[in-house]
Formats: C-alpha cells, sequence, structure tokens
C-alpha cells in the first residue's frame, strides 16, 4: 500500500476528481502556477489545465461567491481558503447563501459545493493562522462540517465531499498534515510513514460524512474528539493507563449519535474535546446531546477539554494550546467522580 | 521646500533603523527562536519612510501583516517591537500580537493586521474621528498589490470618497502577493486608474526614491488636510526578501534579487541623489549607520533577555465570559 502525508492524500483526492468528473473545478489564492502555500494542490494546474485550476486573487468573500454561482451551474467548484482565520469574509455568502439555497428554492437550486481550509494550531501562527472556526459552521443549518484527522481519511472524505450534493466546509488540521502530533511540541515529528493511517490507496475510494472512527476500543470511558486532539487525548488516556474508548468524530454535521451514544451508555463516562474555544463550542453540543440521550447511564458529570476563551496568543502557545497536561485533568475529575 | 539637513538625517535614520531591524531579523529568525510567520520590509523603507515623515503623531497609519516599516516609521519603540516579536511580556504588546500584530496607539500606529484587506475600512473609521477637530489631521491605510484585490479595500475607497473624508490609500506595489504576479491579479493592470475609478485624486511615484515618494506626498497631503477628500498613491516598489520567512521565492526570475539589491535599493539611491545634489556629507550617513547597528545590536539583546508571558496573562485584556 502506497504511503502517503495529509497533504498527498488530499492533492491524490482532487486529482482523481478532476479526472473522473469534468464538472471539478478548483480555485482559490496561489493553487495553480505556485500549487499552494502547503503543497496541496501541487502539479494539479499543470495537469489538468488552467480552466480547472483557477488562480483567482485575494477576494476571500470573491471566491466563496463564485464556487456557489459555479455550483448552482453545474460544476462542482472545491475552493480552496488558504487559512481557516481568512474564511470570515466569505462568511455571508456561506450562511446566506451556500447553507440556504437548496431549501428556499425547495431543492430547485444547490450548491455542491466544497470548500477546503487548514485550521488549528501548533504551528507558532499566532491569532490569524491558528483558529478552530468548525463550530462556528455547525450552527449553520444547511451545510455539512467535516474534520478528518489522517490521510486515509482525508482521501476519502474529501472525495465523499466533493460527491456530495449538499455543501461541506472540509478543516484540515494543519498540525496534522506531515504527521501525527501527540501535543508534545519537544518531542522529535513523527511522518505519517510510521502510521497505519499512512497507508493509502493509489485509487477512488470514499469515506463517508457522518460515520465516526472508534480509532480505540476501550470500557473506562469515552473521549468524543477530532482533529488534533484525537492524538493528545489518546496519549493522555494512554499515559494514564486508561482504557479509553476514543471517537474521533471526523464530521461534526452530520453527527454520527448512534456511535457516540452506544459507547457512552457502555462506559458511564465521557470527556469532550477539541481546539477550538469553549465557551459556546461545539463541545458543547456535545454534552447537551449525551446528556439528553444518555443521563441514566452517566456515573459522572461530562468534562470538556477545550482552547481559552481567548484570542489565540503569539507568545505561551504551549500555555494555550490544549495539551496533554489539560486532557488529563478532565480524564481525573470523570474518572475520580463516584 | 527643500529638506533641511536635520529632516535628511532622520528620513535616513529611519530607513537604516527599517532596513537592518529587518537584515537582522532575517537571521535571528533561522534561529528558530522567534515563533510565527514574519514577513519583512526590506526594500521598501522608503515608502514608510517618505509617507511618514510628513506625519504627526496625532494623525493615523493602519498598516498590513508586513508592518515592521510602518511601524518604525511612525515612532514605535524599536526595542519594544522587538520584544514584540520575541514574545516578550514588555513587548508593545506584551508578547500576544506578534509581528503581523504590532500596534501602539500612543504613535497614531494603529495595527500591524494579519488579515490581508482588513486595514483599508479600519483606516476609513480612523479618517471619520481625524476630522472631528477640523485641525486637517489625515488617516493612512498602507496596502499591498495584492490587497488592493480585496473587497474590503473597494469598500472603503468607495465610502471615504462618498464621505469626503482624509483618508490616503497608500498602496506599496512591489509585484507580488505572495507568489503571484501583481500584472496577473491586478485585473486592471494600472491600480492607480482604477483608484481613480472611484473618484478621488490619483497618483503614483517611484517608490524605491525616499524624495520621490517625499514630494509626492507633500502634494497630496495637502490636498486631503484642506478637506479636499482622499486620495491614493501607487508606490512602485520591491521586497528584498520572500513574501514570508523561509519563502523559497521560485517566482523569481535568475538573478532578479541581485539586479533589485543593485538598481532599487532605496538605500544607495538616497545616498547617491544626497551626494549628486550636495545635500549632506555621506560621512554623517556613514555615522548614522554606526549607530543604527548599536541600536538594533541593543534592541535584539535586550529582547533576548527579557522575561516571558505567565500563562495568566493571557486571560488579560478580553472579556472572558464565564
Ligand atoms: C484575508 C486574507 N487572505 C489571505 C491571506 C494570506 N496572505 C498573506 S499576505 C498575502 C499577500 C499579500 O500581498 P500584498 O497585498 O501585495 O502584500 P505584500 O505581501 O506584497 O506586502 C496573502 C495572500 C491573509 N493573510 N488574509
Ligand atoms: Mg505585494
Amino acid at each position: 500500500m502506497p504511503q502517503m502525508n495529509m497533504i498527498q492524500a488530499l492533492n491524490s483526492a482532487m486529482d482523481i476528481m478532476l479526472t473522473r468528473d469534468p464538472s471539478v473545478v478548483l480555485m482559490g489564492e496561489d493553487i495553480g502556477y505556485f500549487g499552494g502555500v502547503f503543497r496541496t494542490t501541487e502539479g494539479l494546474q499543470r495537469k489538468h489545465g488552467e480552466h480547472r485550476v483557477l488562480d483567482t486573487p485575494i477576494a476571500e468573500g470573491g471566491i466563496i461567491a463564485a464556487a456557489i454561482g459555479m455550483g448552482v451551474n453545474g460544476l462542482r467548484p472545491v475552493a480552496e481558503i488558504q487559512f481557516a482565520d481568512y474564511i470570515y469574509p466569505g462568511f455571508d455568502q456561506i450562511v446566506s447563501e451556500l447553507a440556504r439555497l437548496r431549501f428556499r428554492t425547495a431543492g430547485d437550486f444547490f450548491a455542491p459545493v466544497t470548500i477546503r481550509t487548514p485550521c488549528g494550531g501548533g504551528i507558532r501562527g499566532g491569532q490569524t493562522h491558528s483558529q478552530s472556526p468548525e463550530g462556528i459552521f455547525t450552527h449553520v443549518c444547511g451545510v455539512k462540517v467535516a474534520m478528518p484527522s489522517n490521510p486515509y481519511d482525508a482521501k476519502g472524505m474529501l472525495i465523499a465531499s466533493i460527491e456530495d450534493d449538499d455543501p461541506v466546509l472540509f478543516f484540515e488540521p494543519k498540525r496534522l498534515y506531515n504527521g501525527p502530533f501527540d501535543g508534545d511540541p519537544n518531542k522529535p515529528a513523527v511522518p505519517w510513514s510510521t502510521h497505519p493511517k499512512g497507508e493509502v490507496p493509489d485509487g477512488y475510494y470514499t469515506v463517508p460524512l457522518g460515520k465516526a472512527d472508534i480509532v480505540r476500543p476501550g470500557n473506562d470511558l469515552t473521549i468524543v474528539t477530532y482533529g488534533t486532539m484525537t492524538f493528545v487525548a489518546a496519549a493522555a488516556a494512554a499515559a494514564m493507563g486508561l482504557d479509553a474508548e476514543v471517537i474521533d468524530l471526523r464530521s461534526m454535521v452530520p453527527l454520527d449519535v448512534d456511535t457516540i451514544c452506544t459507547s457512552v451508555k457502555k462506559t458511564g463516562r465521557c470527556v469532550v474535546a477539541h481546539e477550538a474555544t469553549r465557551f459556546s463550542g461545539f463541545g458543547a453540543e456535545l454534552v447537551a446531546l449525551i446528556q439528553e440521550e444518555c443521563f441514566w447511564n452517566l456515573e459522572a458529570p461530562i468534562q470538556r477539554v477545550a482552547g481559552w476563551d481567548t484570542p489565540y496568543p503569539h507568545a505561551f502557545e504551549w500555555e494555550y494550546f490544549p495539551g496533554q497536561a489539560r486532557v488529563t485533568t478532565a480524564l481525573k475529575a470523570v474518572m475520580e467522580s463516584a | 521646500m527643500p529638506l533641511s539637513k536635520d529632516q535628511l538625517r532622520r528620513a535616513y535614520r529611519q530607513m537604516k533603523t527599517i532596513r537592518e531591524f529587518e537584515e537582522r531579523l532575517h537571521l535571528e529568525i533561522a534561529t528558530g527562536d522567534i515563533a510565527g510567520f514574519t514577513h519583512l520590509y526590506c526594500g521598501q523603507e522608503a515608502v514608510a519612510v517618505g509617507v511618514c515623515e510628513h506625519l504627526a503623531n496625532d494623525d493615523f497609519i493602519v498598516s498590513t501583516h508586513r508592518g515592521h516599516g510602518h511601524c518604525i516609521a511612525k515612532g514605535c519603540d524599536v526595542v519594544g517591537m522587538m520584544k514584540e516579536i520575541y514574545g516578550r511580556r514588555d513587548g508593545l504588546c506584551k508578547g500576544k500580537g506578534g509581528s503581523m500584530h504590532i500596534a501602539d496607539v500612543n504613535v497614531g500606529m494603529l495595527g500591524a493586521n494579519g488579515i490581508v484587506g482588513a486595514g483599508a475600512p479600519l483606516a476609513v473609521g480612523a479618517g471619520v474621528a481625524a476630522r472631528m477637530d477640523g485641525a486637517g489631521k489625515v488617516s493612512i491605510a498602507f496596502s499591498g498589490d495584492g490587497a488592493c484585490n480585496q473587497g474590503t479595500t473597494f469598500e472603503a475607497m468607495n465610502m471615504a470618497v462618498v464621505l469626503k473624508l482624509p483618508v490616503i490609500f497608500v498602496y506599496e506595489n512591489n509585484h507580488y502577493s505572495e507568489h503571484t504576479g501583481a500584472d496577473y491579479a491586478v485585473g486592471s493592470k494600472d491600480m492607480t486608474k482604477r483608484a481613480a475609478g472611484f473618484g478621488m485624486l490619483a497618483r503614483k511615484a517611484d517608490g524605491c526614491d525616499f524624495f520621490a515618494v517625499y514630494d509626492l506626498m507633500t502634494e497630496v497631503l495637502q490636498h486631503c488636510r484642506s478637506g479636499a477628500g482622499p486620495a491614493s498613491v501607487e508606490l512602485d516598489t520591491e521586497r528584498f526578501f520572500g513574501h514570508f520567512e523561509g519563502d523559497p521565492q521560485r517566482y523569481r526570475g535568475p538573478g532578479e534579487l541581485e539586479r533589485l539589491r543593485e538598481t532599487r535599493d532605496c538605500l544607495k539611491n538616497f545616498r547617491a541623489t544626497a551626494k549628486a545634489r550636495k545635500l549632506i556629507d555621506l560621512a554623517e550617513l556613514d555615522a548614522i549607520d554606526a549607530q543604527v547597528m548599536q541600536l538594533i545590536e541593543s534592541a535584539v539583546t535586550q529582547a533576548r533577555a527579557a522575561p516571558v508571558p505567565q500563562a495568566a496573562d493571557v486571560f488579560e485584556d478580553v472579556y472572558v465570559t464565564y
């Protein structure tokens, strides 16, 4: 089986879809001639041509709006927003147009748009290159929201997103592009080639949106997480010797409620973890849902691990980032409660 | 009016300070001790200084992701800036902003900005404030050839014209936005004509020639301070380093950087003009060079030794919801 890092896996997904489906068009800043600031679209313009892989001016509102117009008119655009932190100029277009088109035209119009965007911290990017805004978009009814945590899922989920007739916001945790990351910046980087999820088939396959992955089965407690925190949380539980069931959601909308609730009903204890800030974060939705569905099975209050409710700071990133120490505190709290 | 010797010395010192600040950062960043993405202003000094030498403390400027030059030119403390970039507790923004978000309201520097295109509309707001007391203050938005294509920038230009504000849009055309050429991304190929289409005074000059920038700004500022409305100024300039530190710059032609350093260096140009027009003794400029080197050395030494923030500091200066 070929080894790929997440960038190569995403590149392969787009290459395959450009080849299979003449309506697929990529667009974004510096994605064509240059191949993308993270190299995700490297070689695709050369291979598929300037009409399939478009270099746009700096205009996130315009990119997203044009993608919607393309989608309505028979194309399957894949728009790159270079960093998730730059997505806000397009927010109106996502909320007022993209998310609602199908509903308000009673299905006459739909826009099969995929918006790919690197997110998350851990790369010393400071406040405008580190954010995790996925939760904001889960509050917008009508768009799907996905975030893979490894190369295998990244490729399969991106193909599934492009093929999906509903719009998908596809968040790529950039700290994981080159390898898994357990939250300790002082350890040497681990490449994907050492990880089973770095084995990625060359050809077409999909990983469906809405199906969570049980990364590690266990009985002591359930950790519900996604993105970079999948590795951080699993490492913290392992270090404590806990038999944790670790669930990588992979997509927040649609949400795999079954997998979450089956697990929590089994373990009776739950920690929810994400990098995004805590207040009104997606974790709050998870906690509410779990208590609605699993209240009588819970042995302890559910704990949340999240980014602090402040902008992402330039200095002291590793104090801010919800690393293993913060996960450990939450794990202790749920395990020690009666 | 010709510049006095004092003015010449000051302008040269400011340009040289920016140059050495950036040249030194280029080396320091390579050590890995500085977090974040850093965009160096090296090569564009004549723009920031040619504009800001006209400004008073209570005129406003709004900057970009490539903001160190604007900060220095507007009077930000160089040591405080260096500490900020190093993420130190007594940096200009307590280490919270870093290179891309340096600001100092006390000198009218309303902030560098990591979001391309965010600055121009902020400058429009500052322009409304600048006009309130009728004293002829101005607000200046620095933007790049890439930022000039953002919708926010177009909205800002139109609003400034509609409200007849004392705002100057200074476009630093360094011919690249990241890895994309301005010839590609600016559809009309002419930012000045496009700005004129908004109904404002629109001019351009060689941004590698301090004197050209300074003279043009004399005229444009007169227009804006008199209440005649906004203006746009396009300055043709060059950046001597990559888009960010670490950029392999594959989009450059062979020998391009060497040629630019040779022929388009605003400090060399300043010296050449000073000599040709017998404006100032070059030995005086050499003495300034030596002083600037000392200042930068001391800024780095102080920044390295300065205390780092405490974890609890992150909760200050923000409304935390519980
Ligand atoms: C909203 C937004 N989109 C994209 C970026 C990424 N980005 C940072 S600088 C830059 C290019 C800016 O080019 P220009 O305005 O010419 O300024 P220069 O870098 O040449 O100084 C881009 C695309 C960003 N920071 N913010
Ligand atoms: Mg530029």
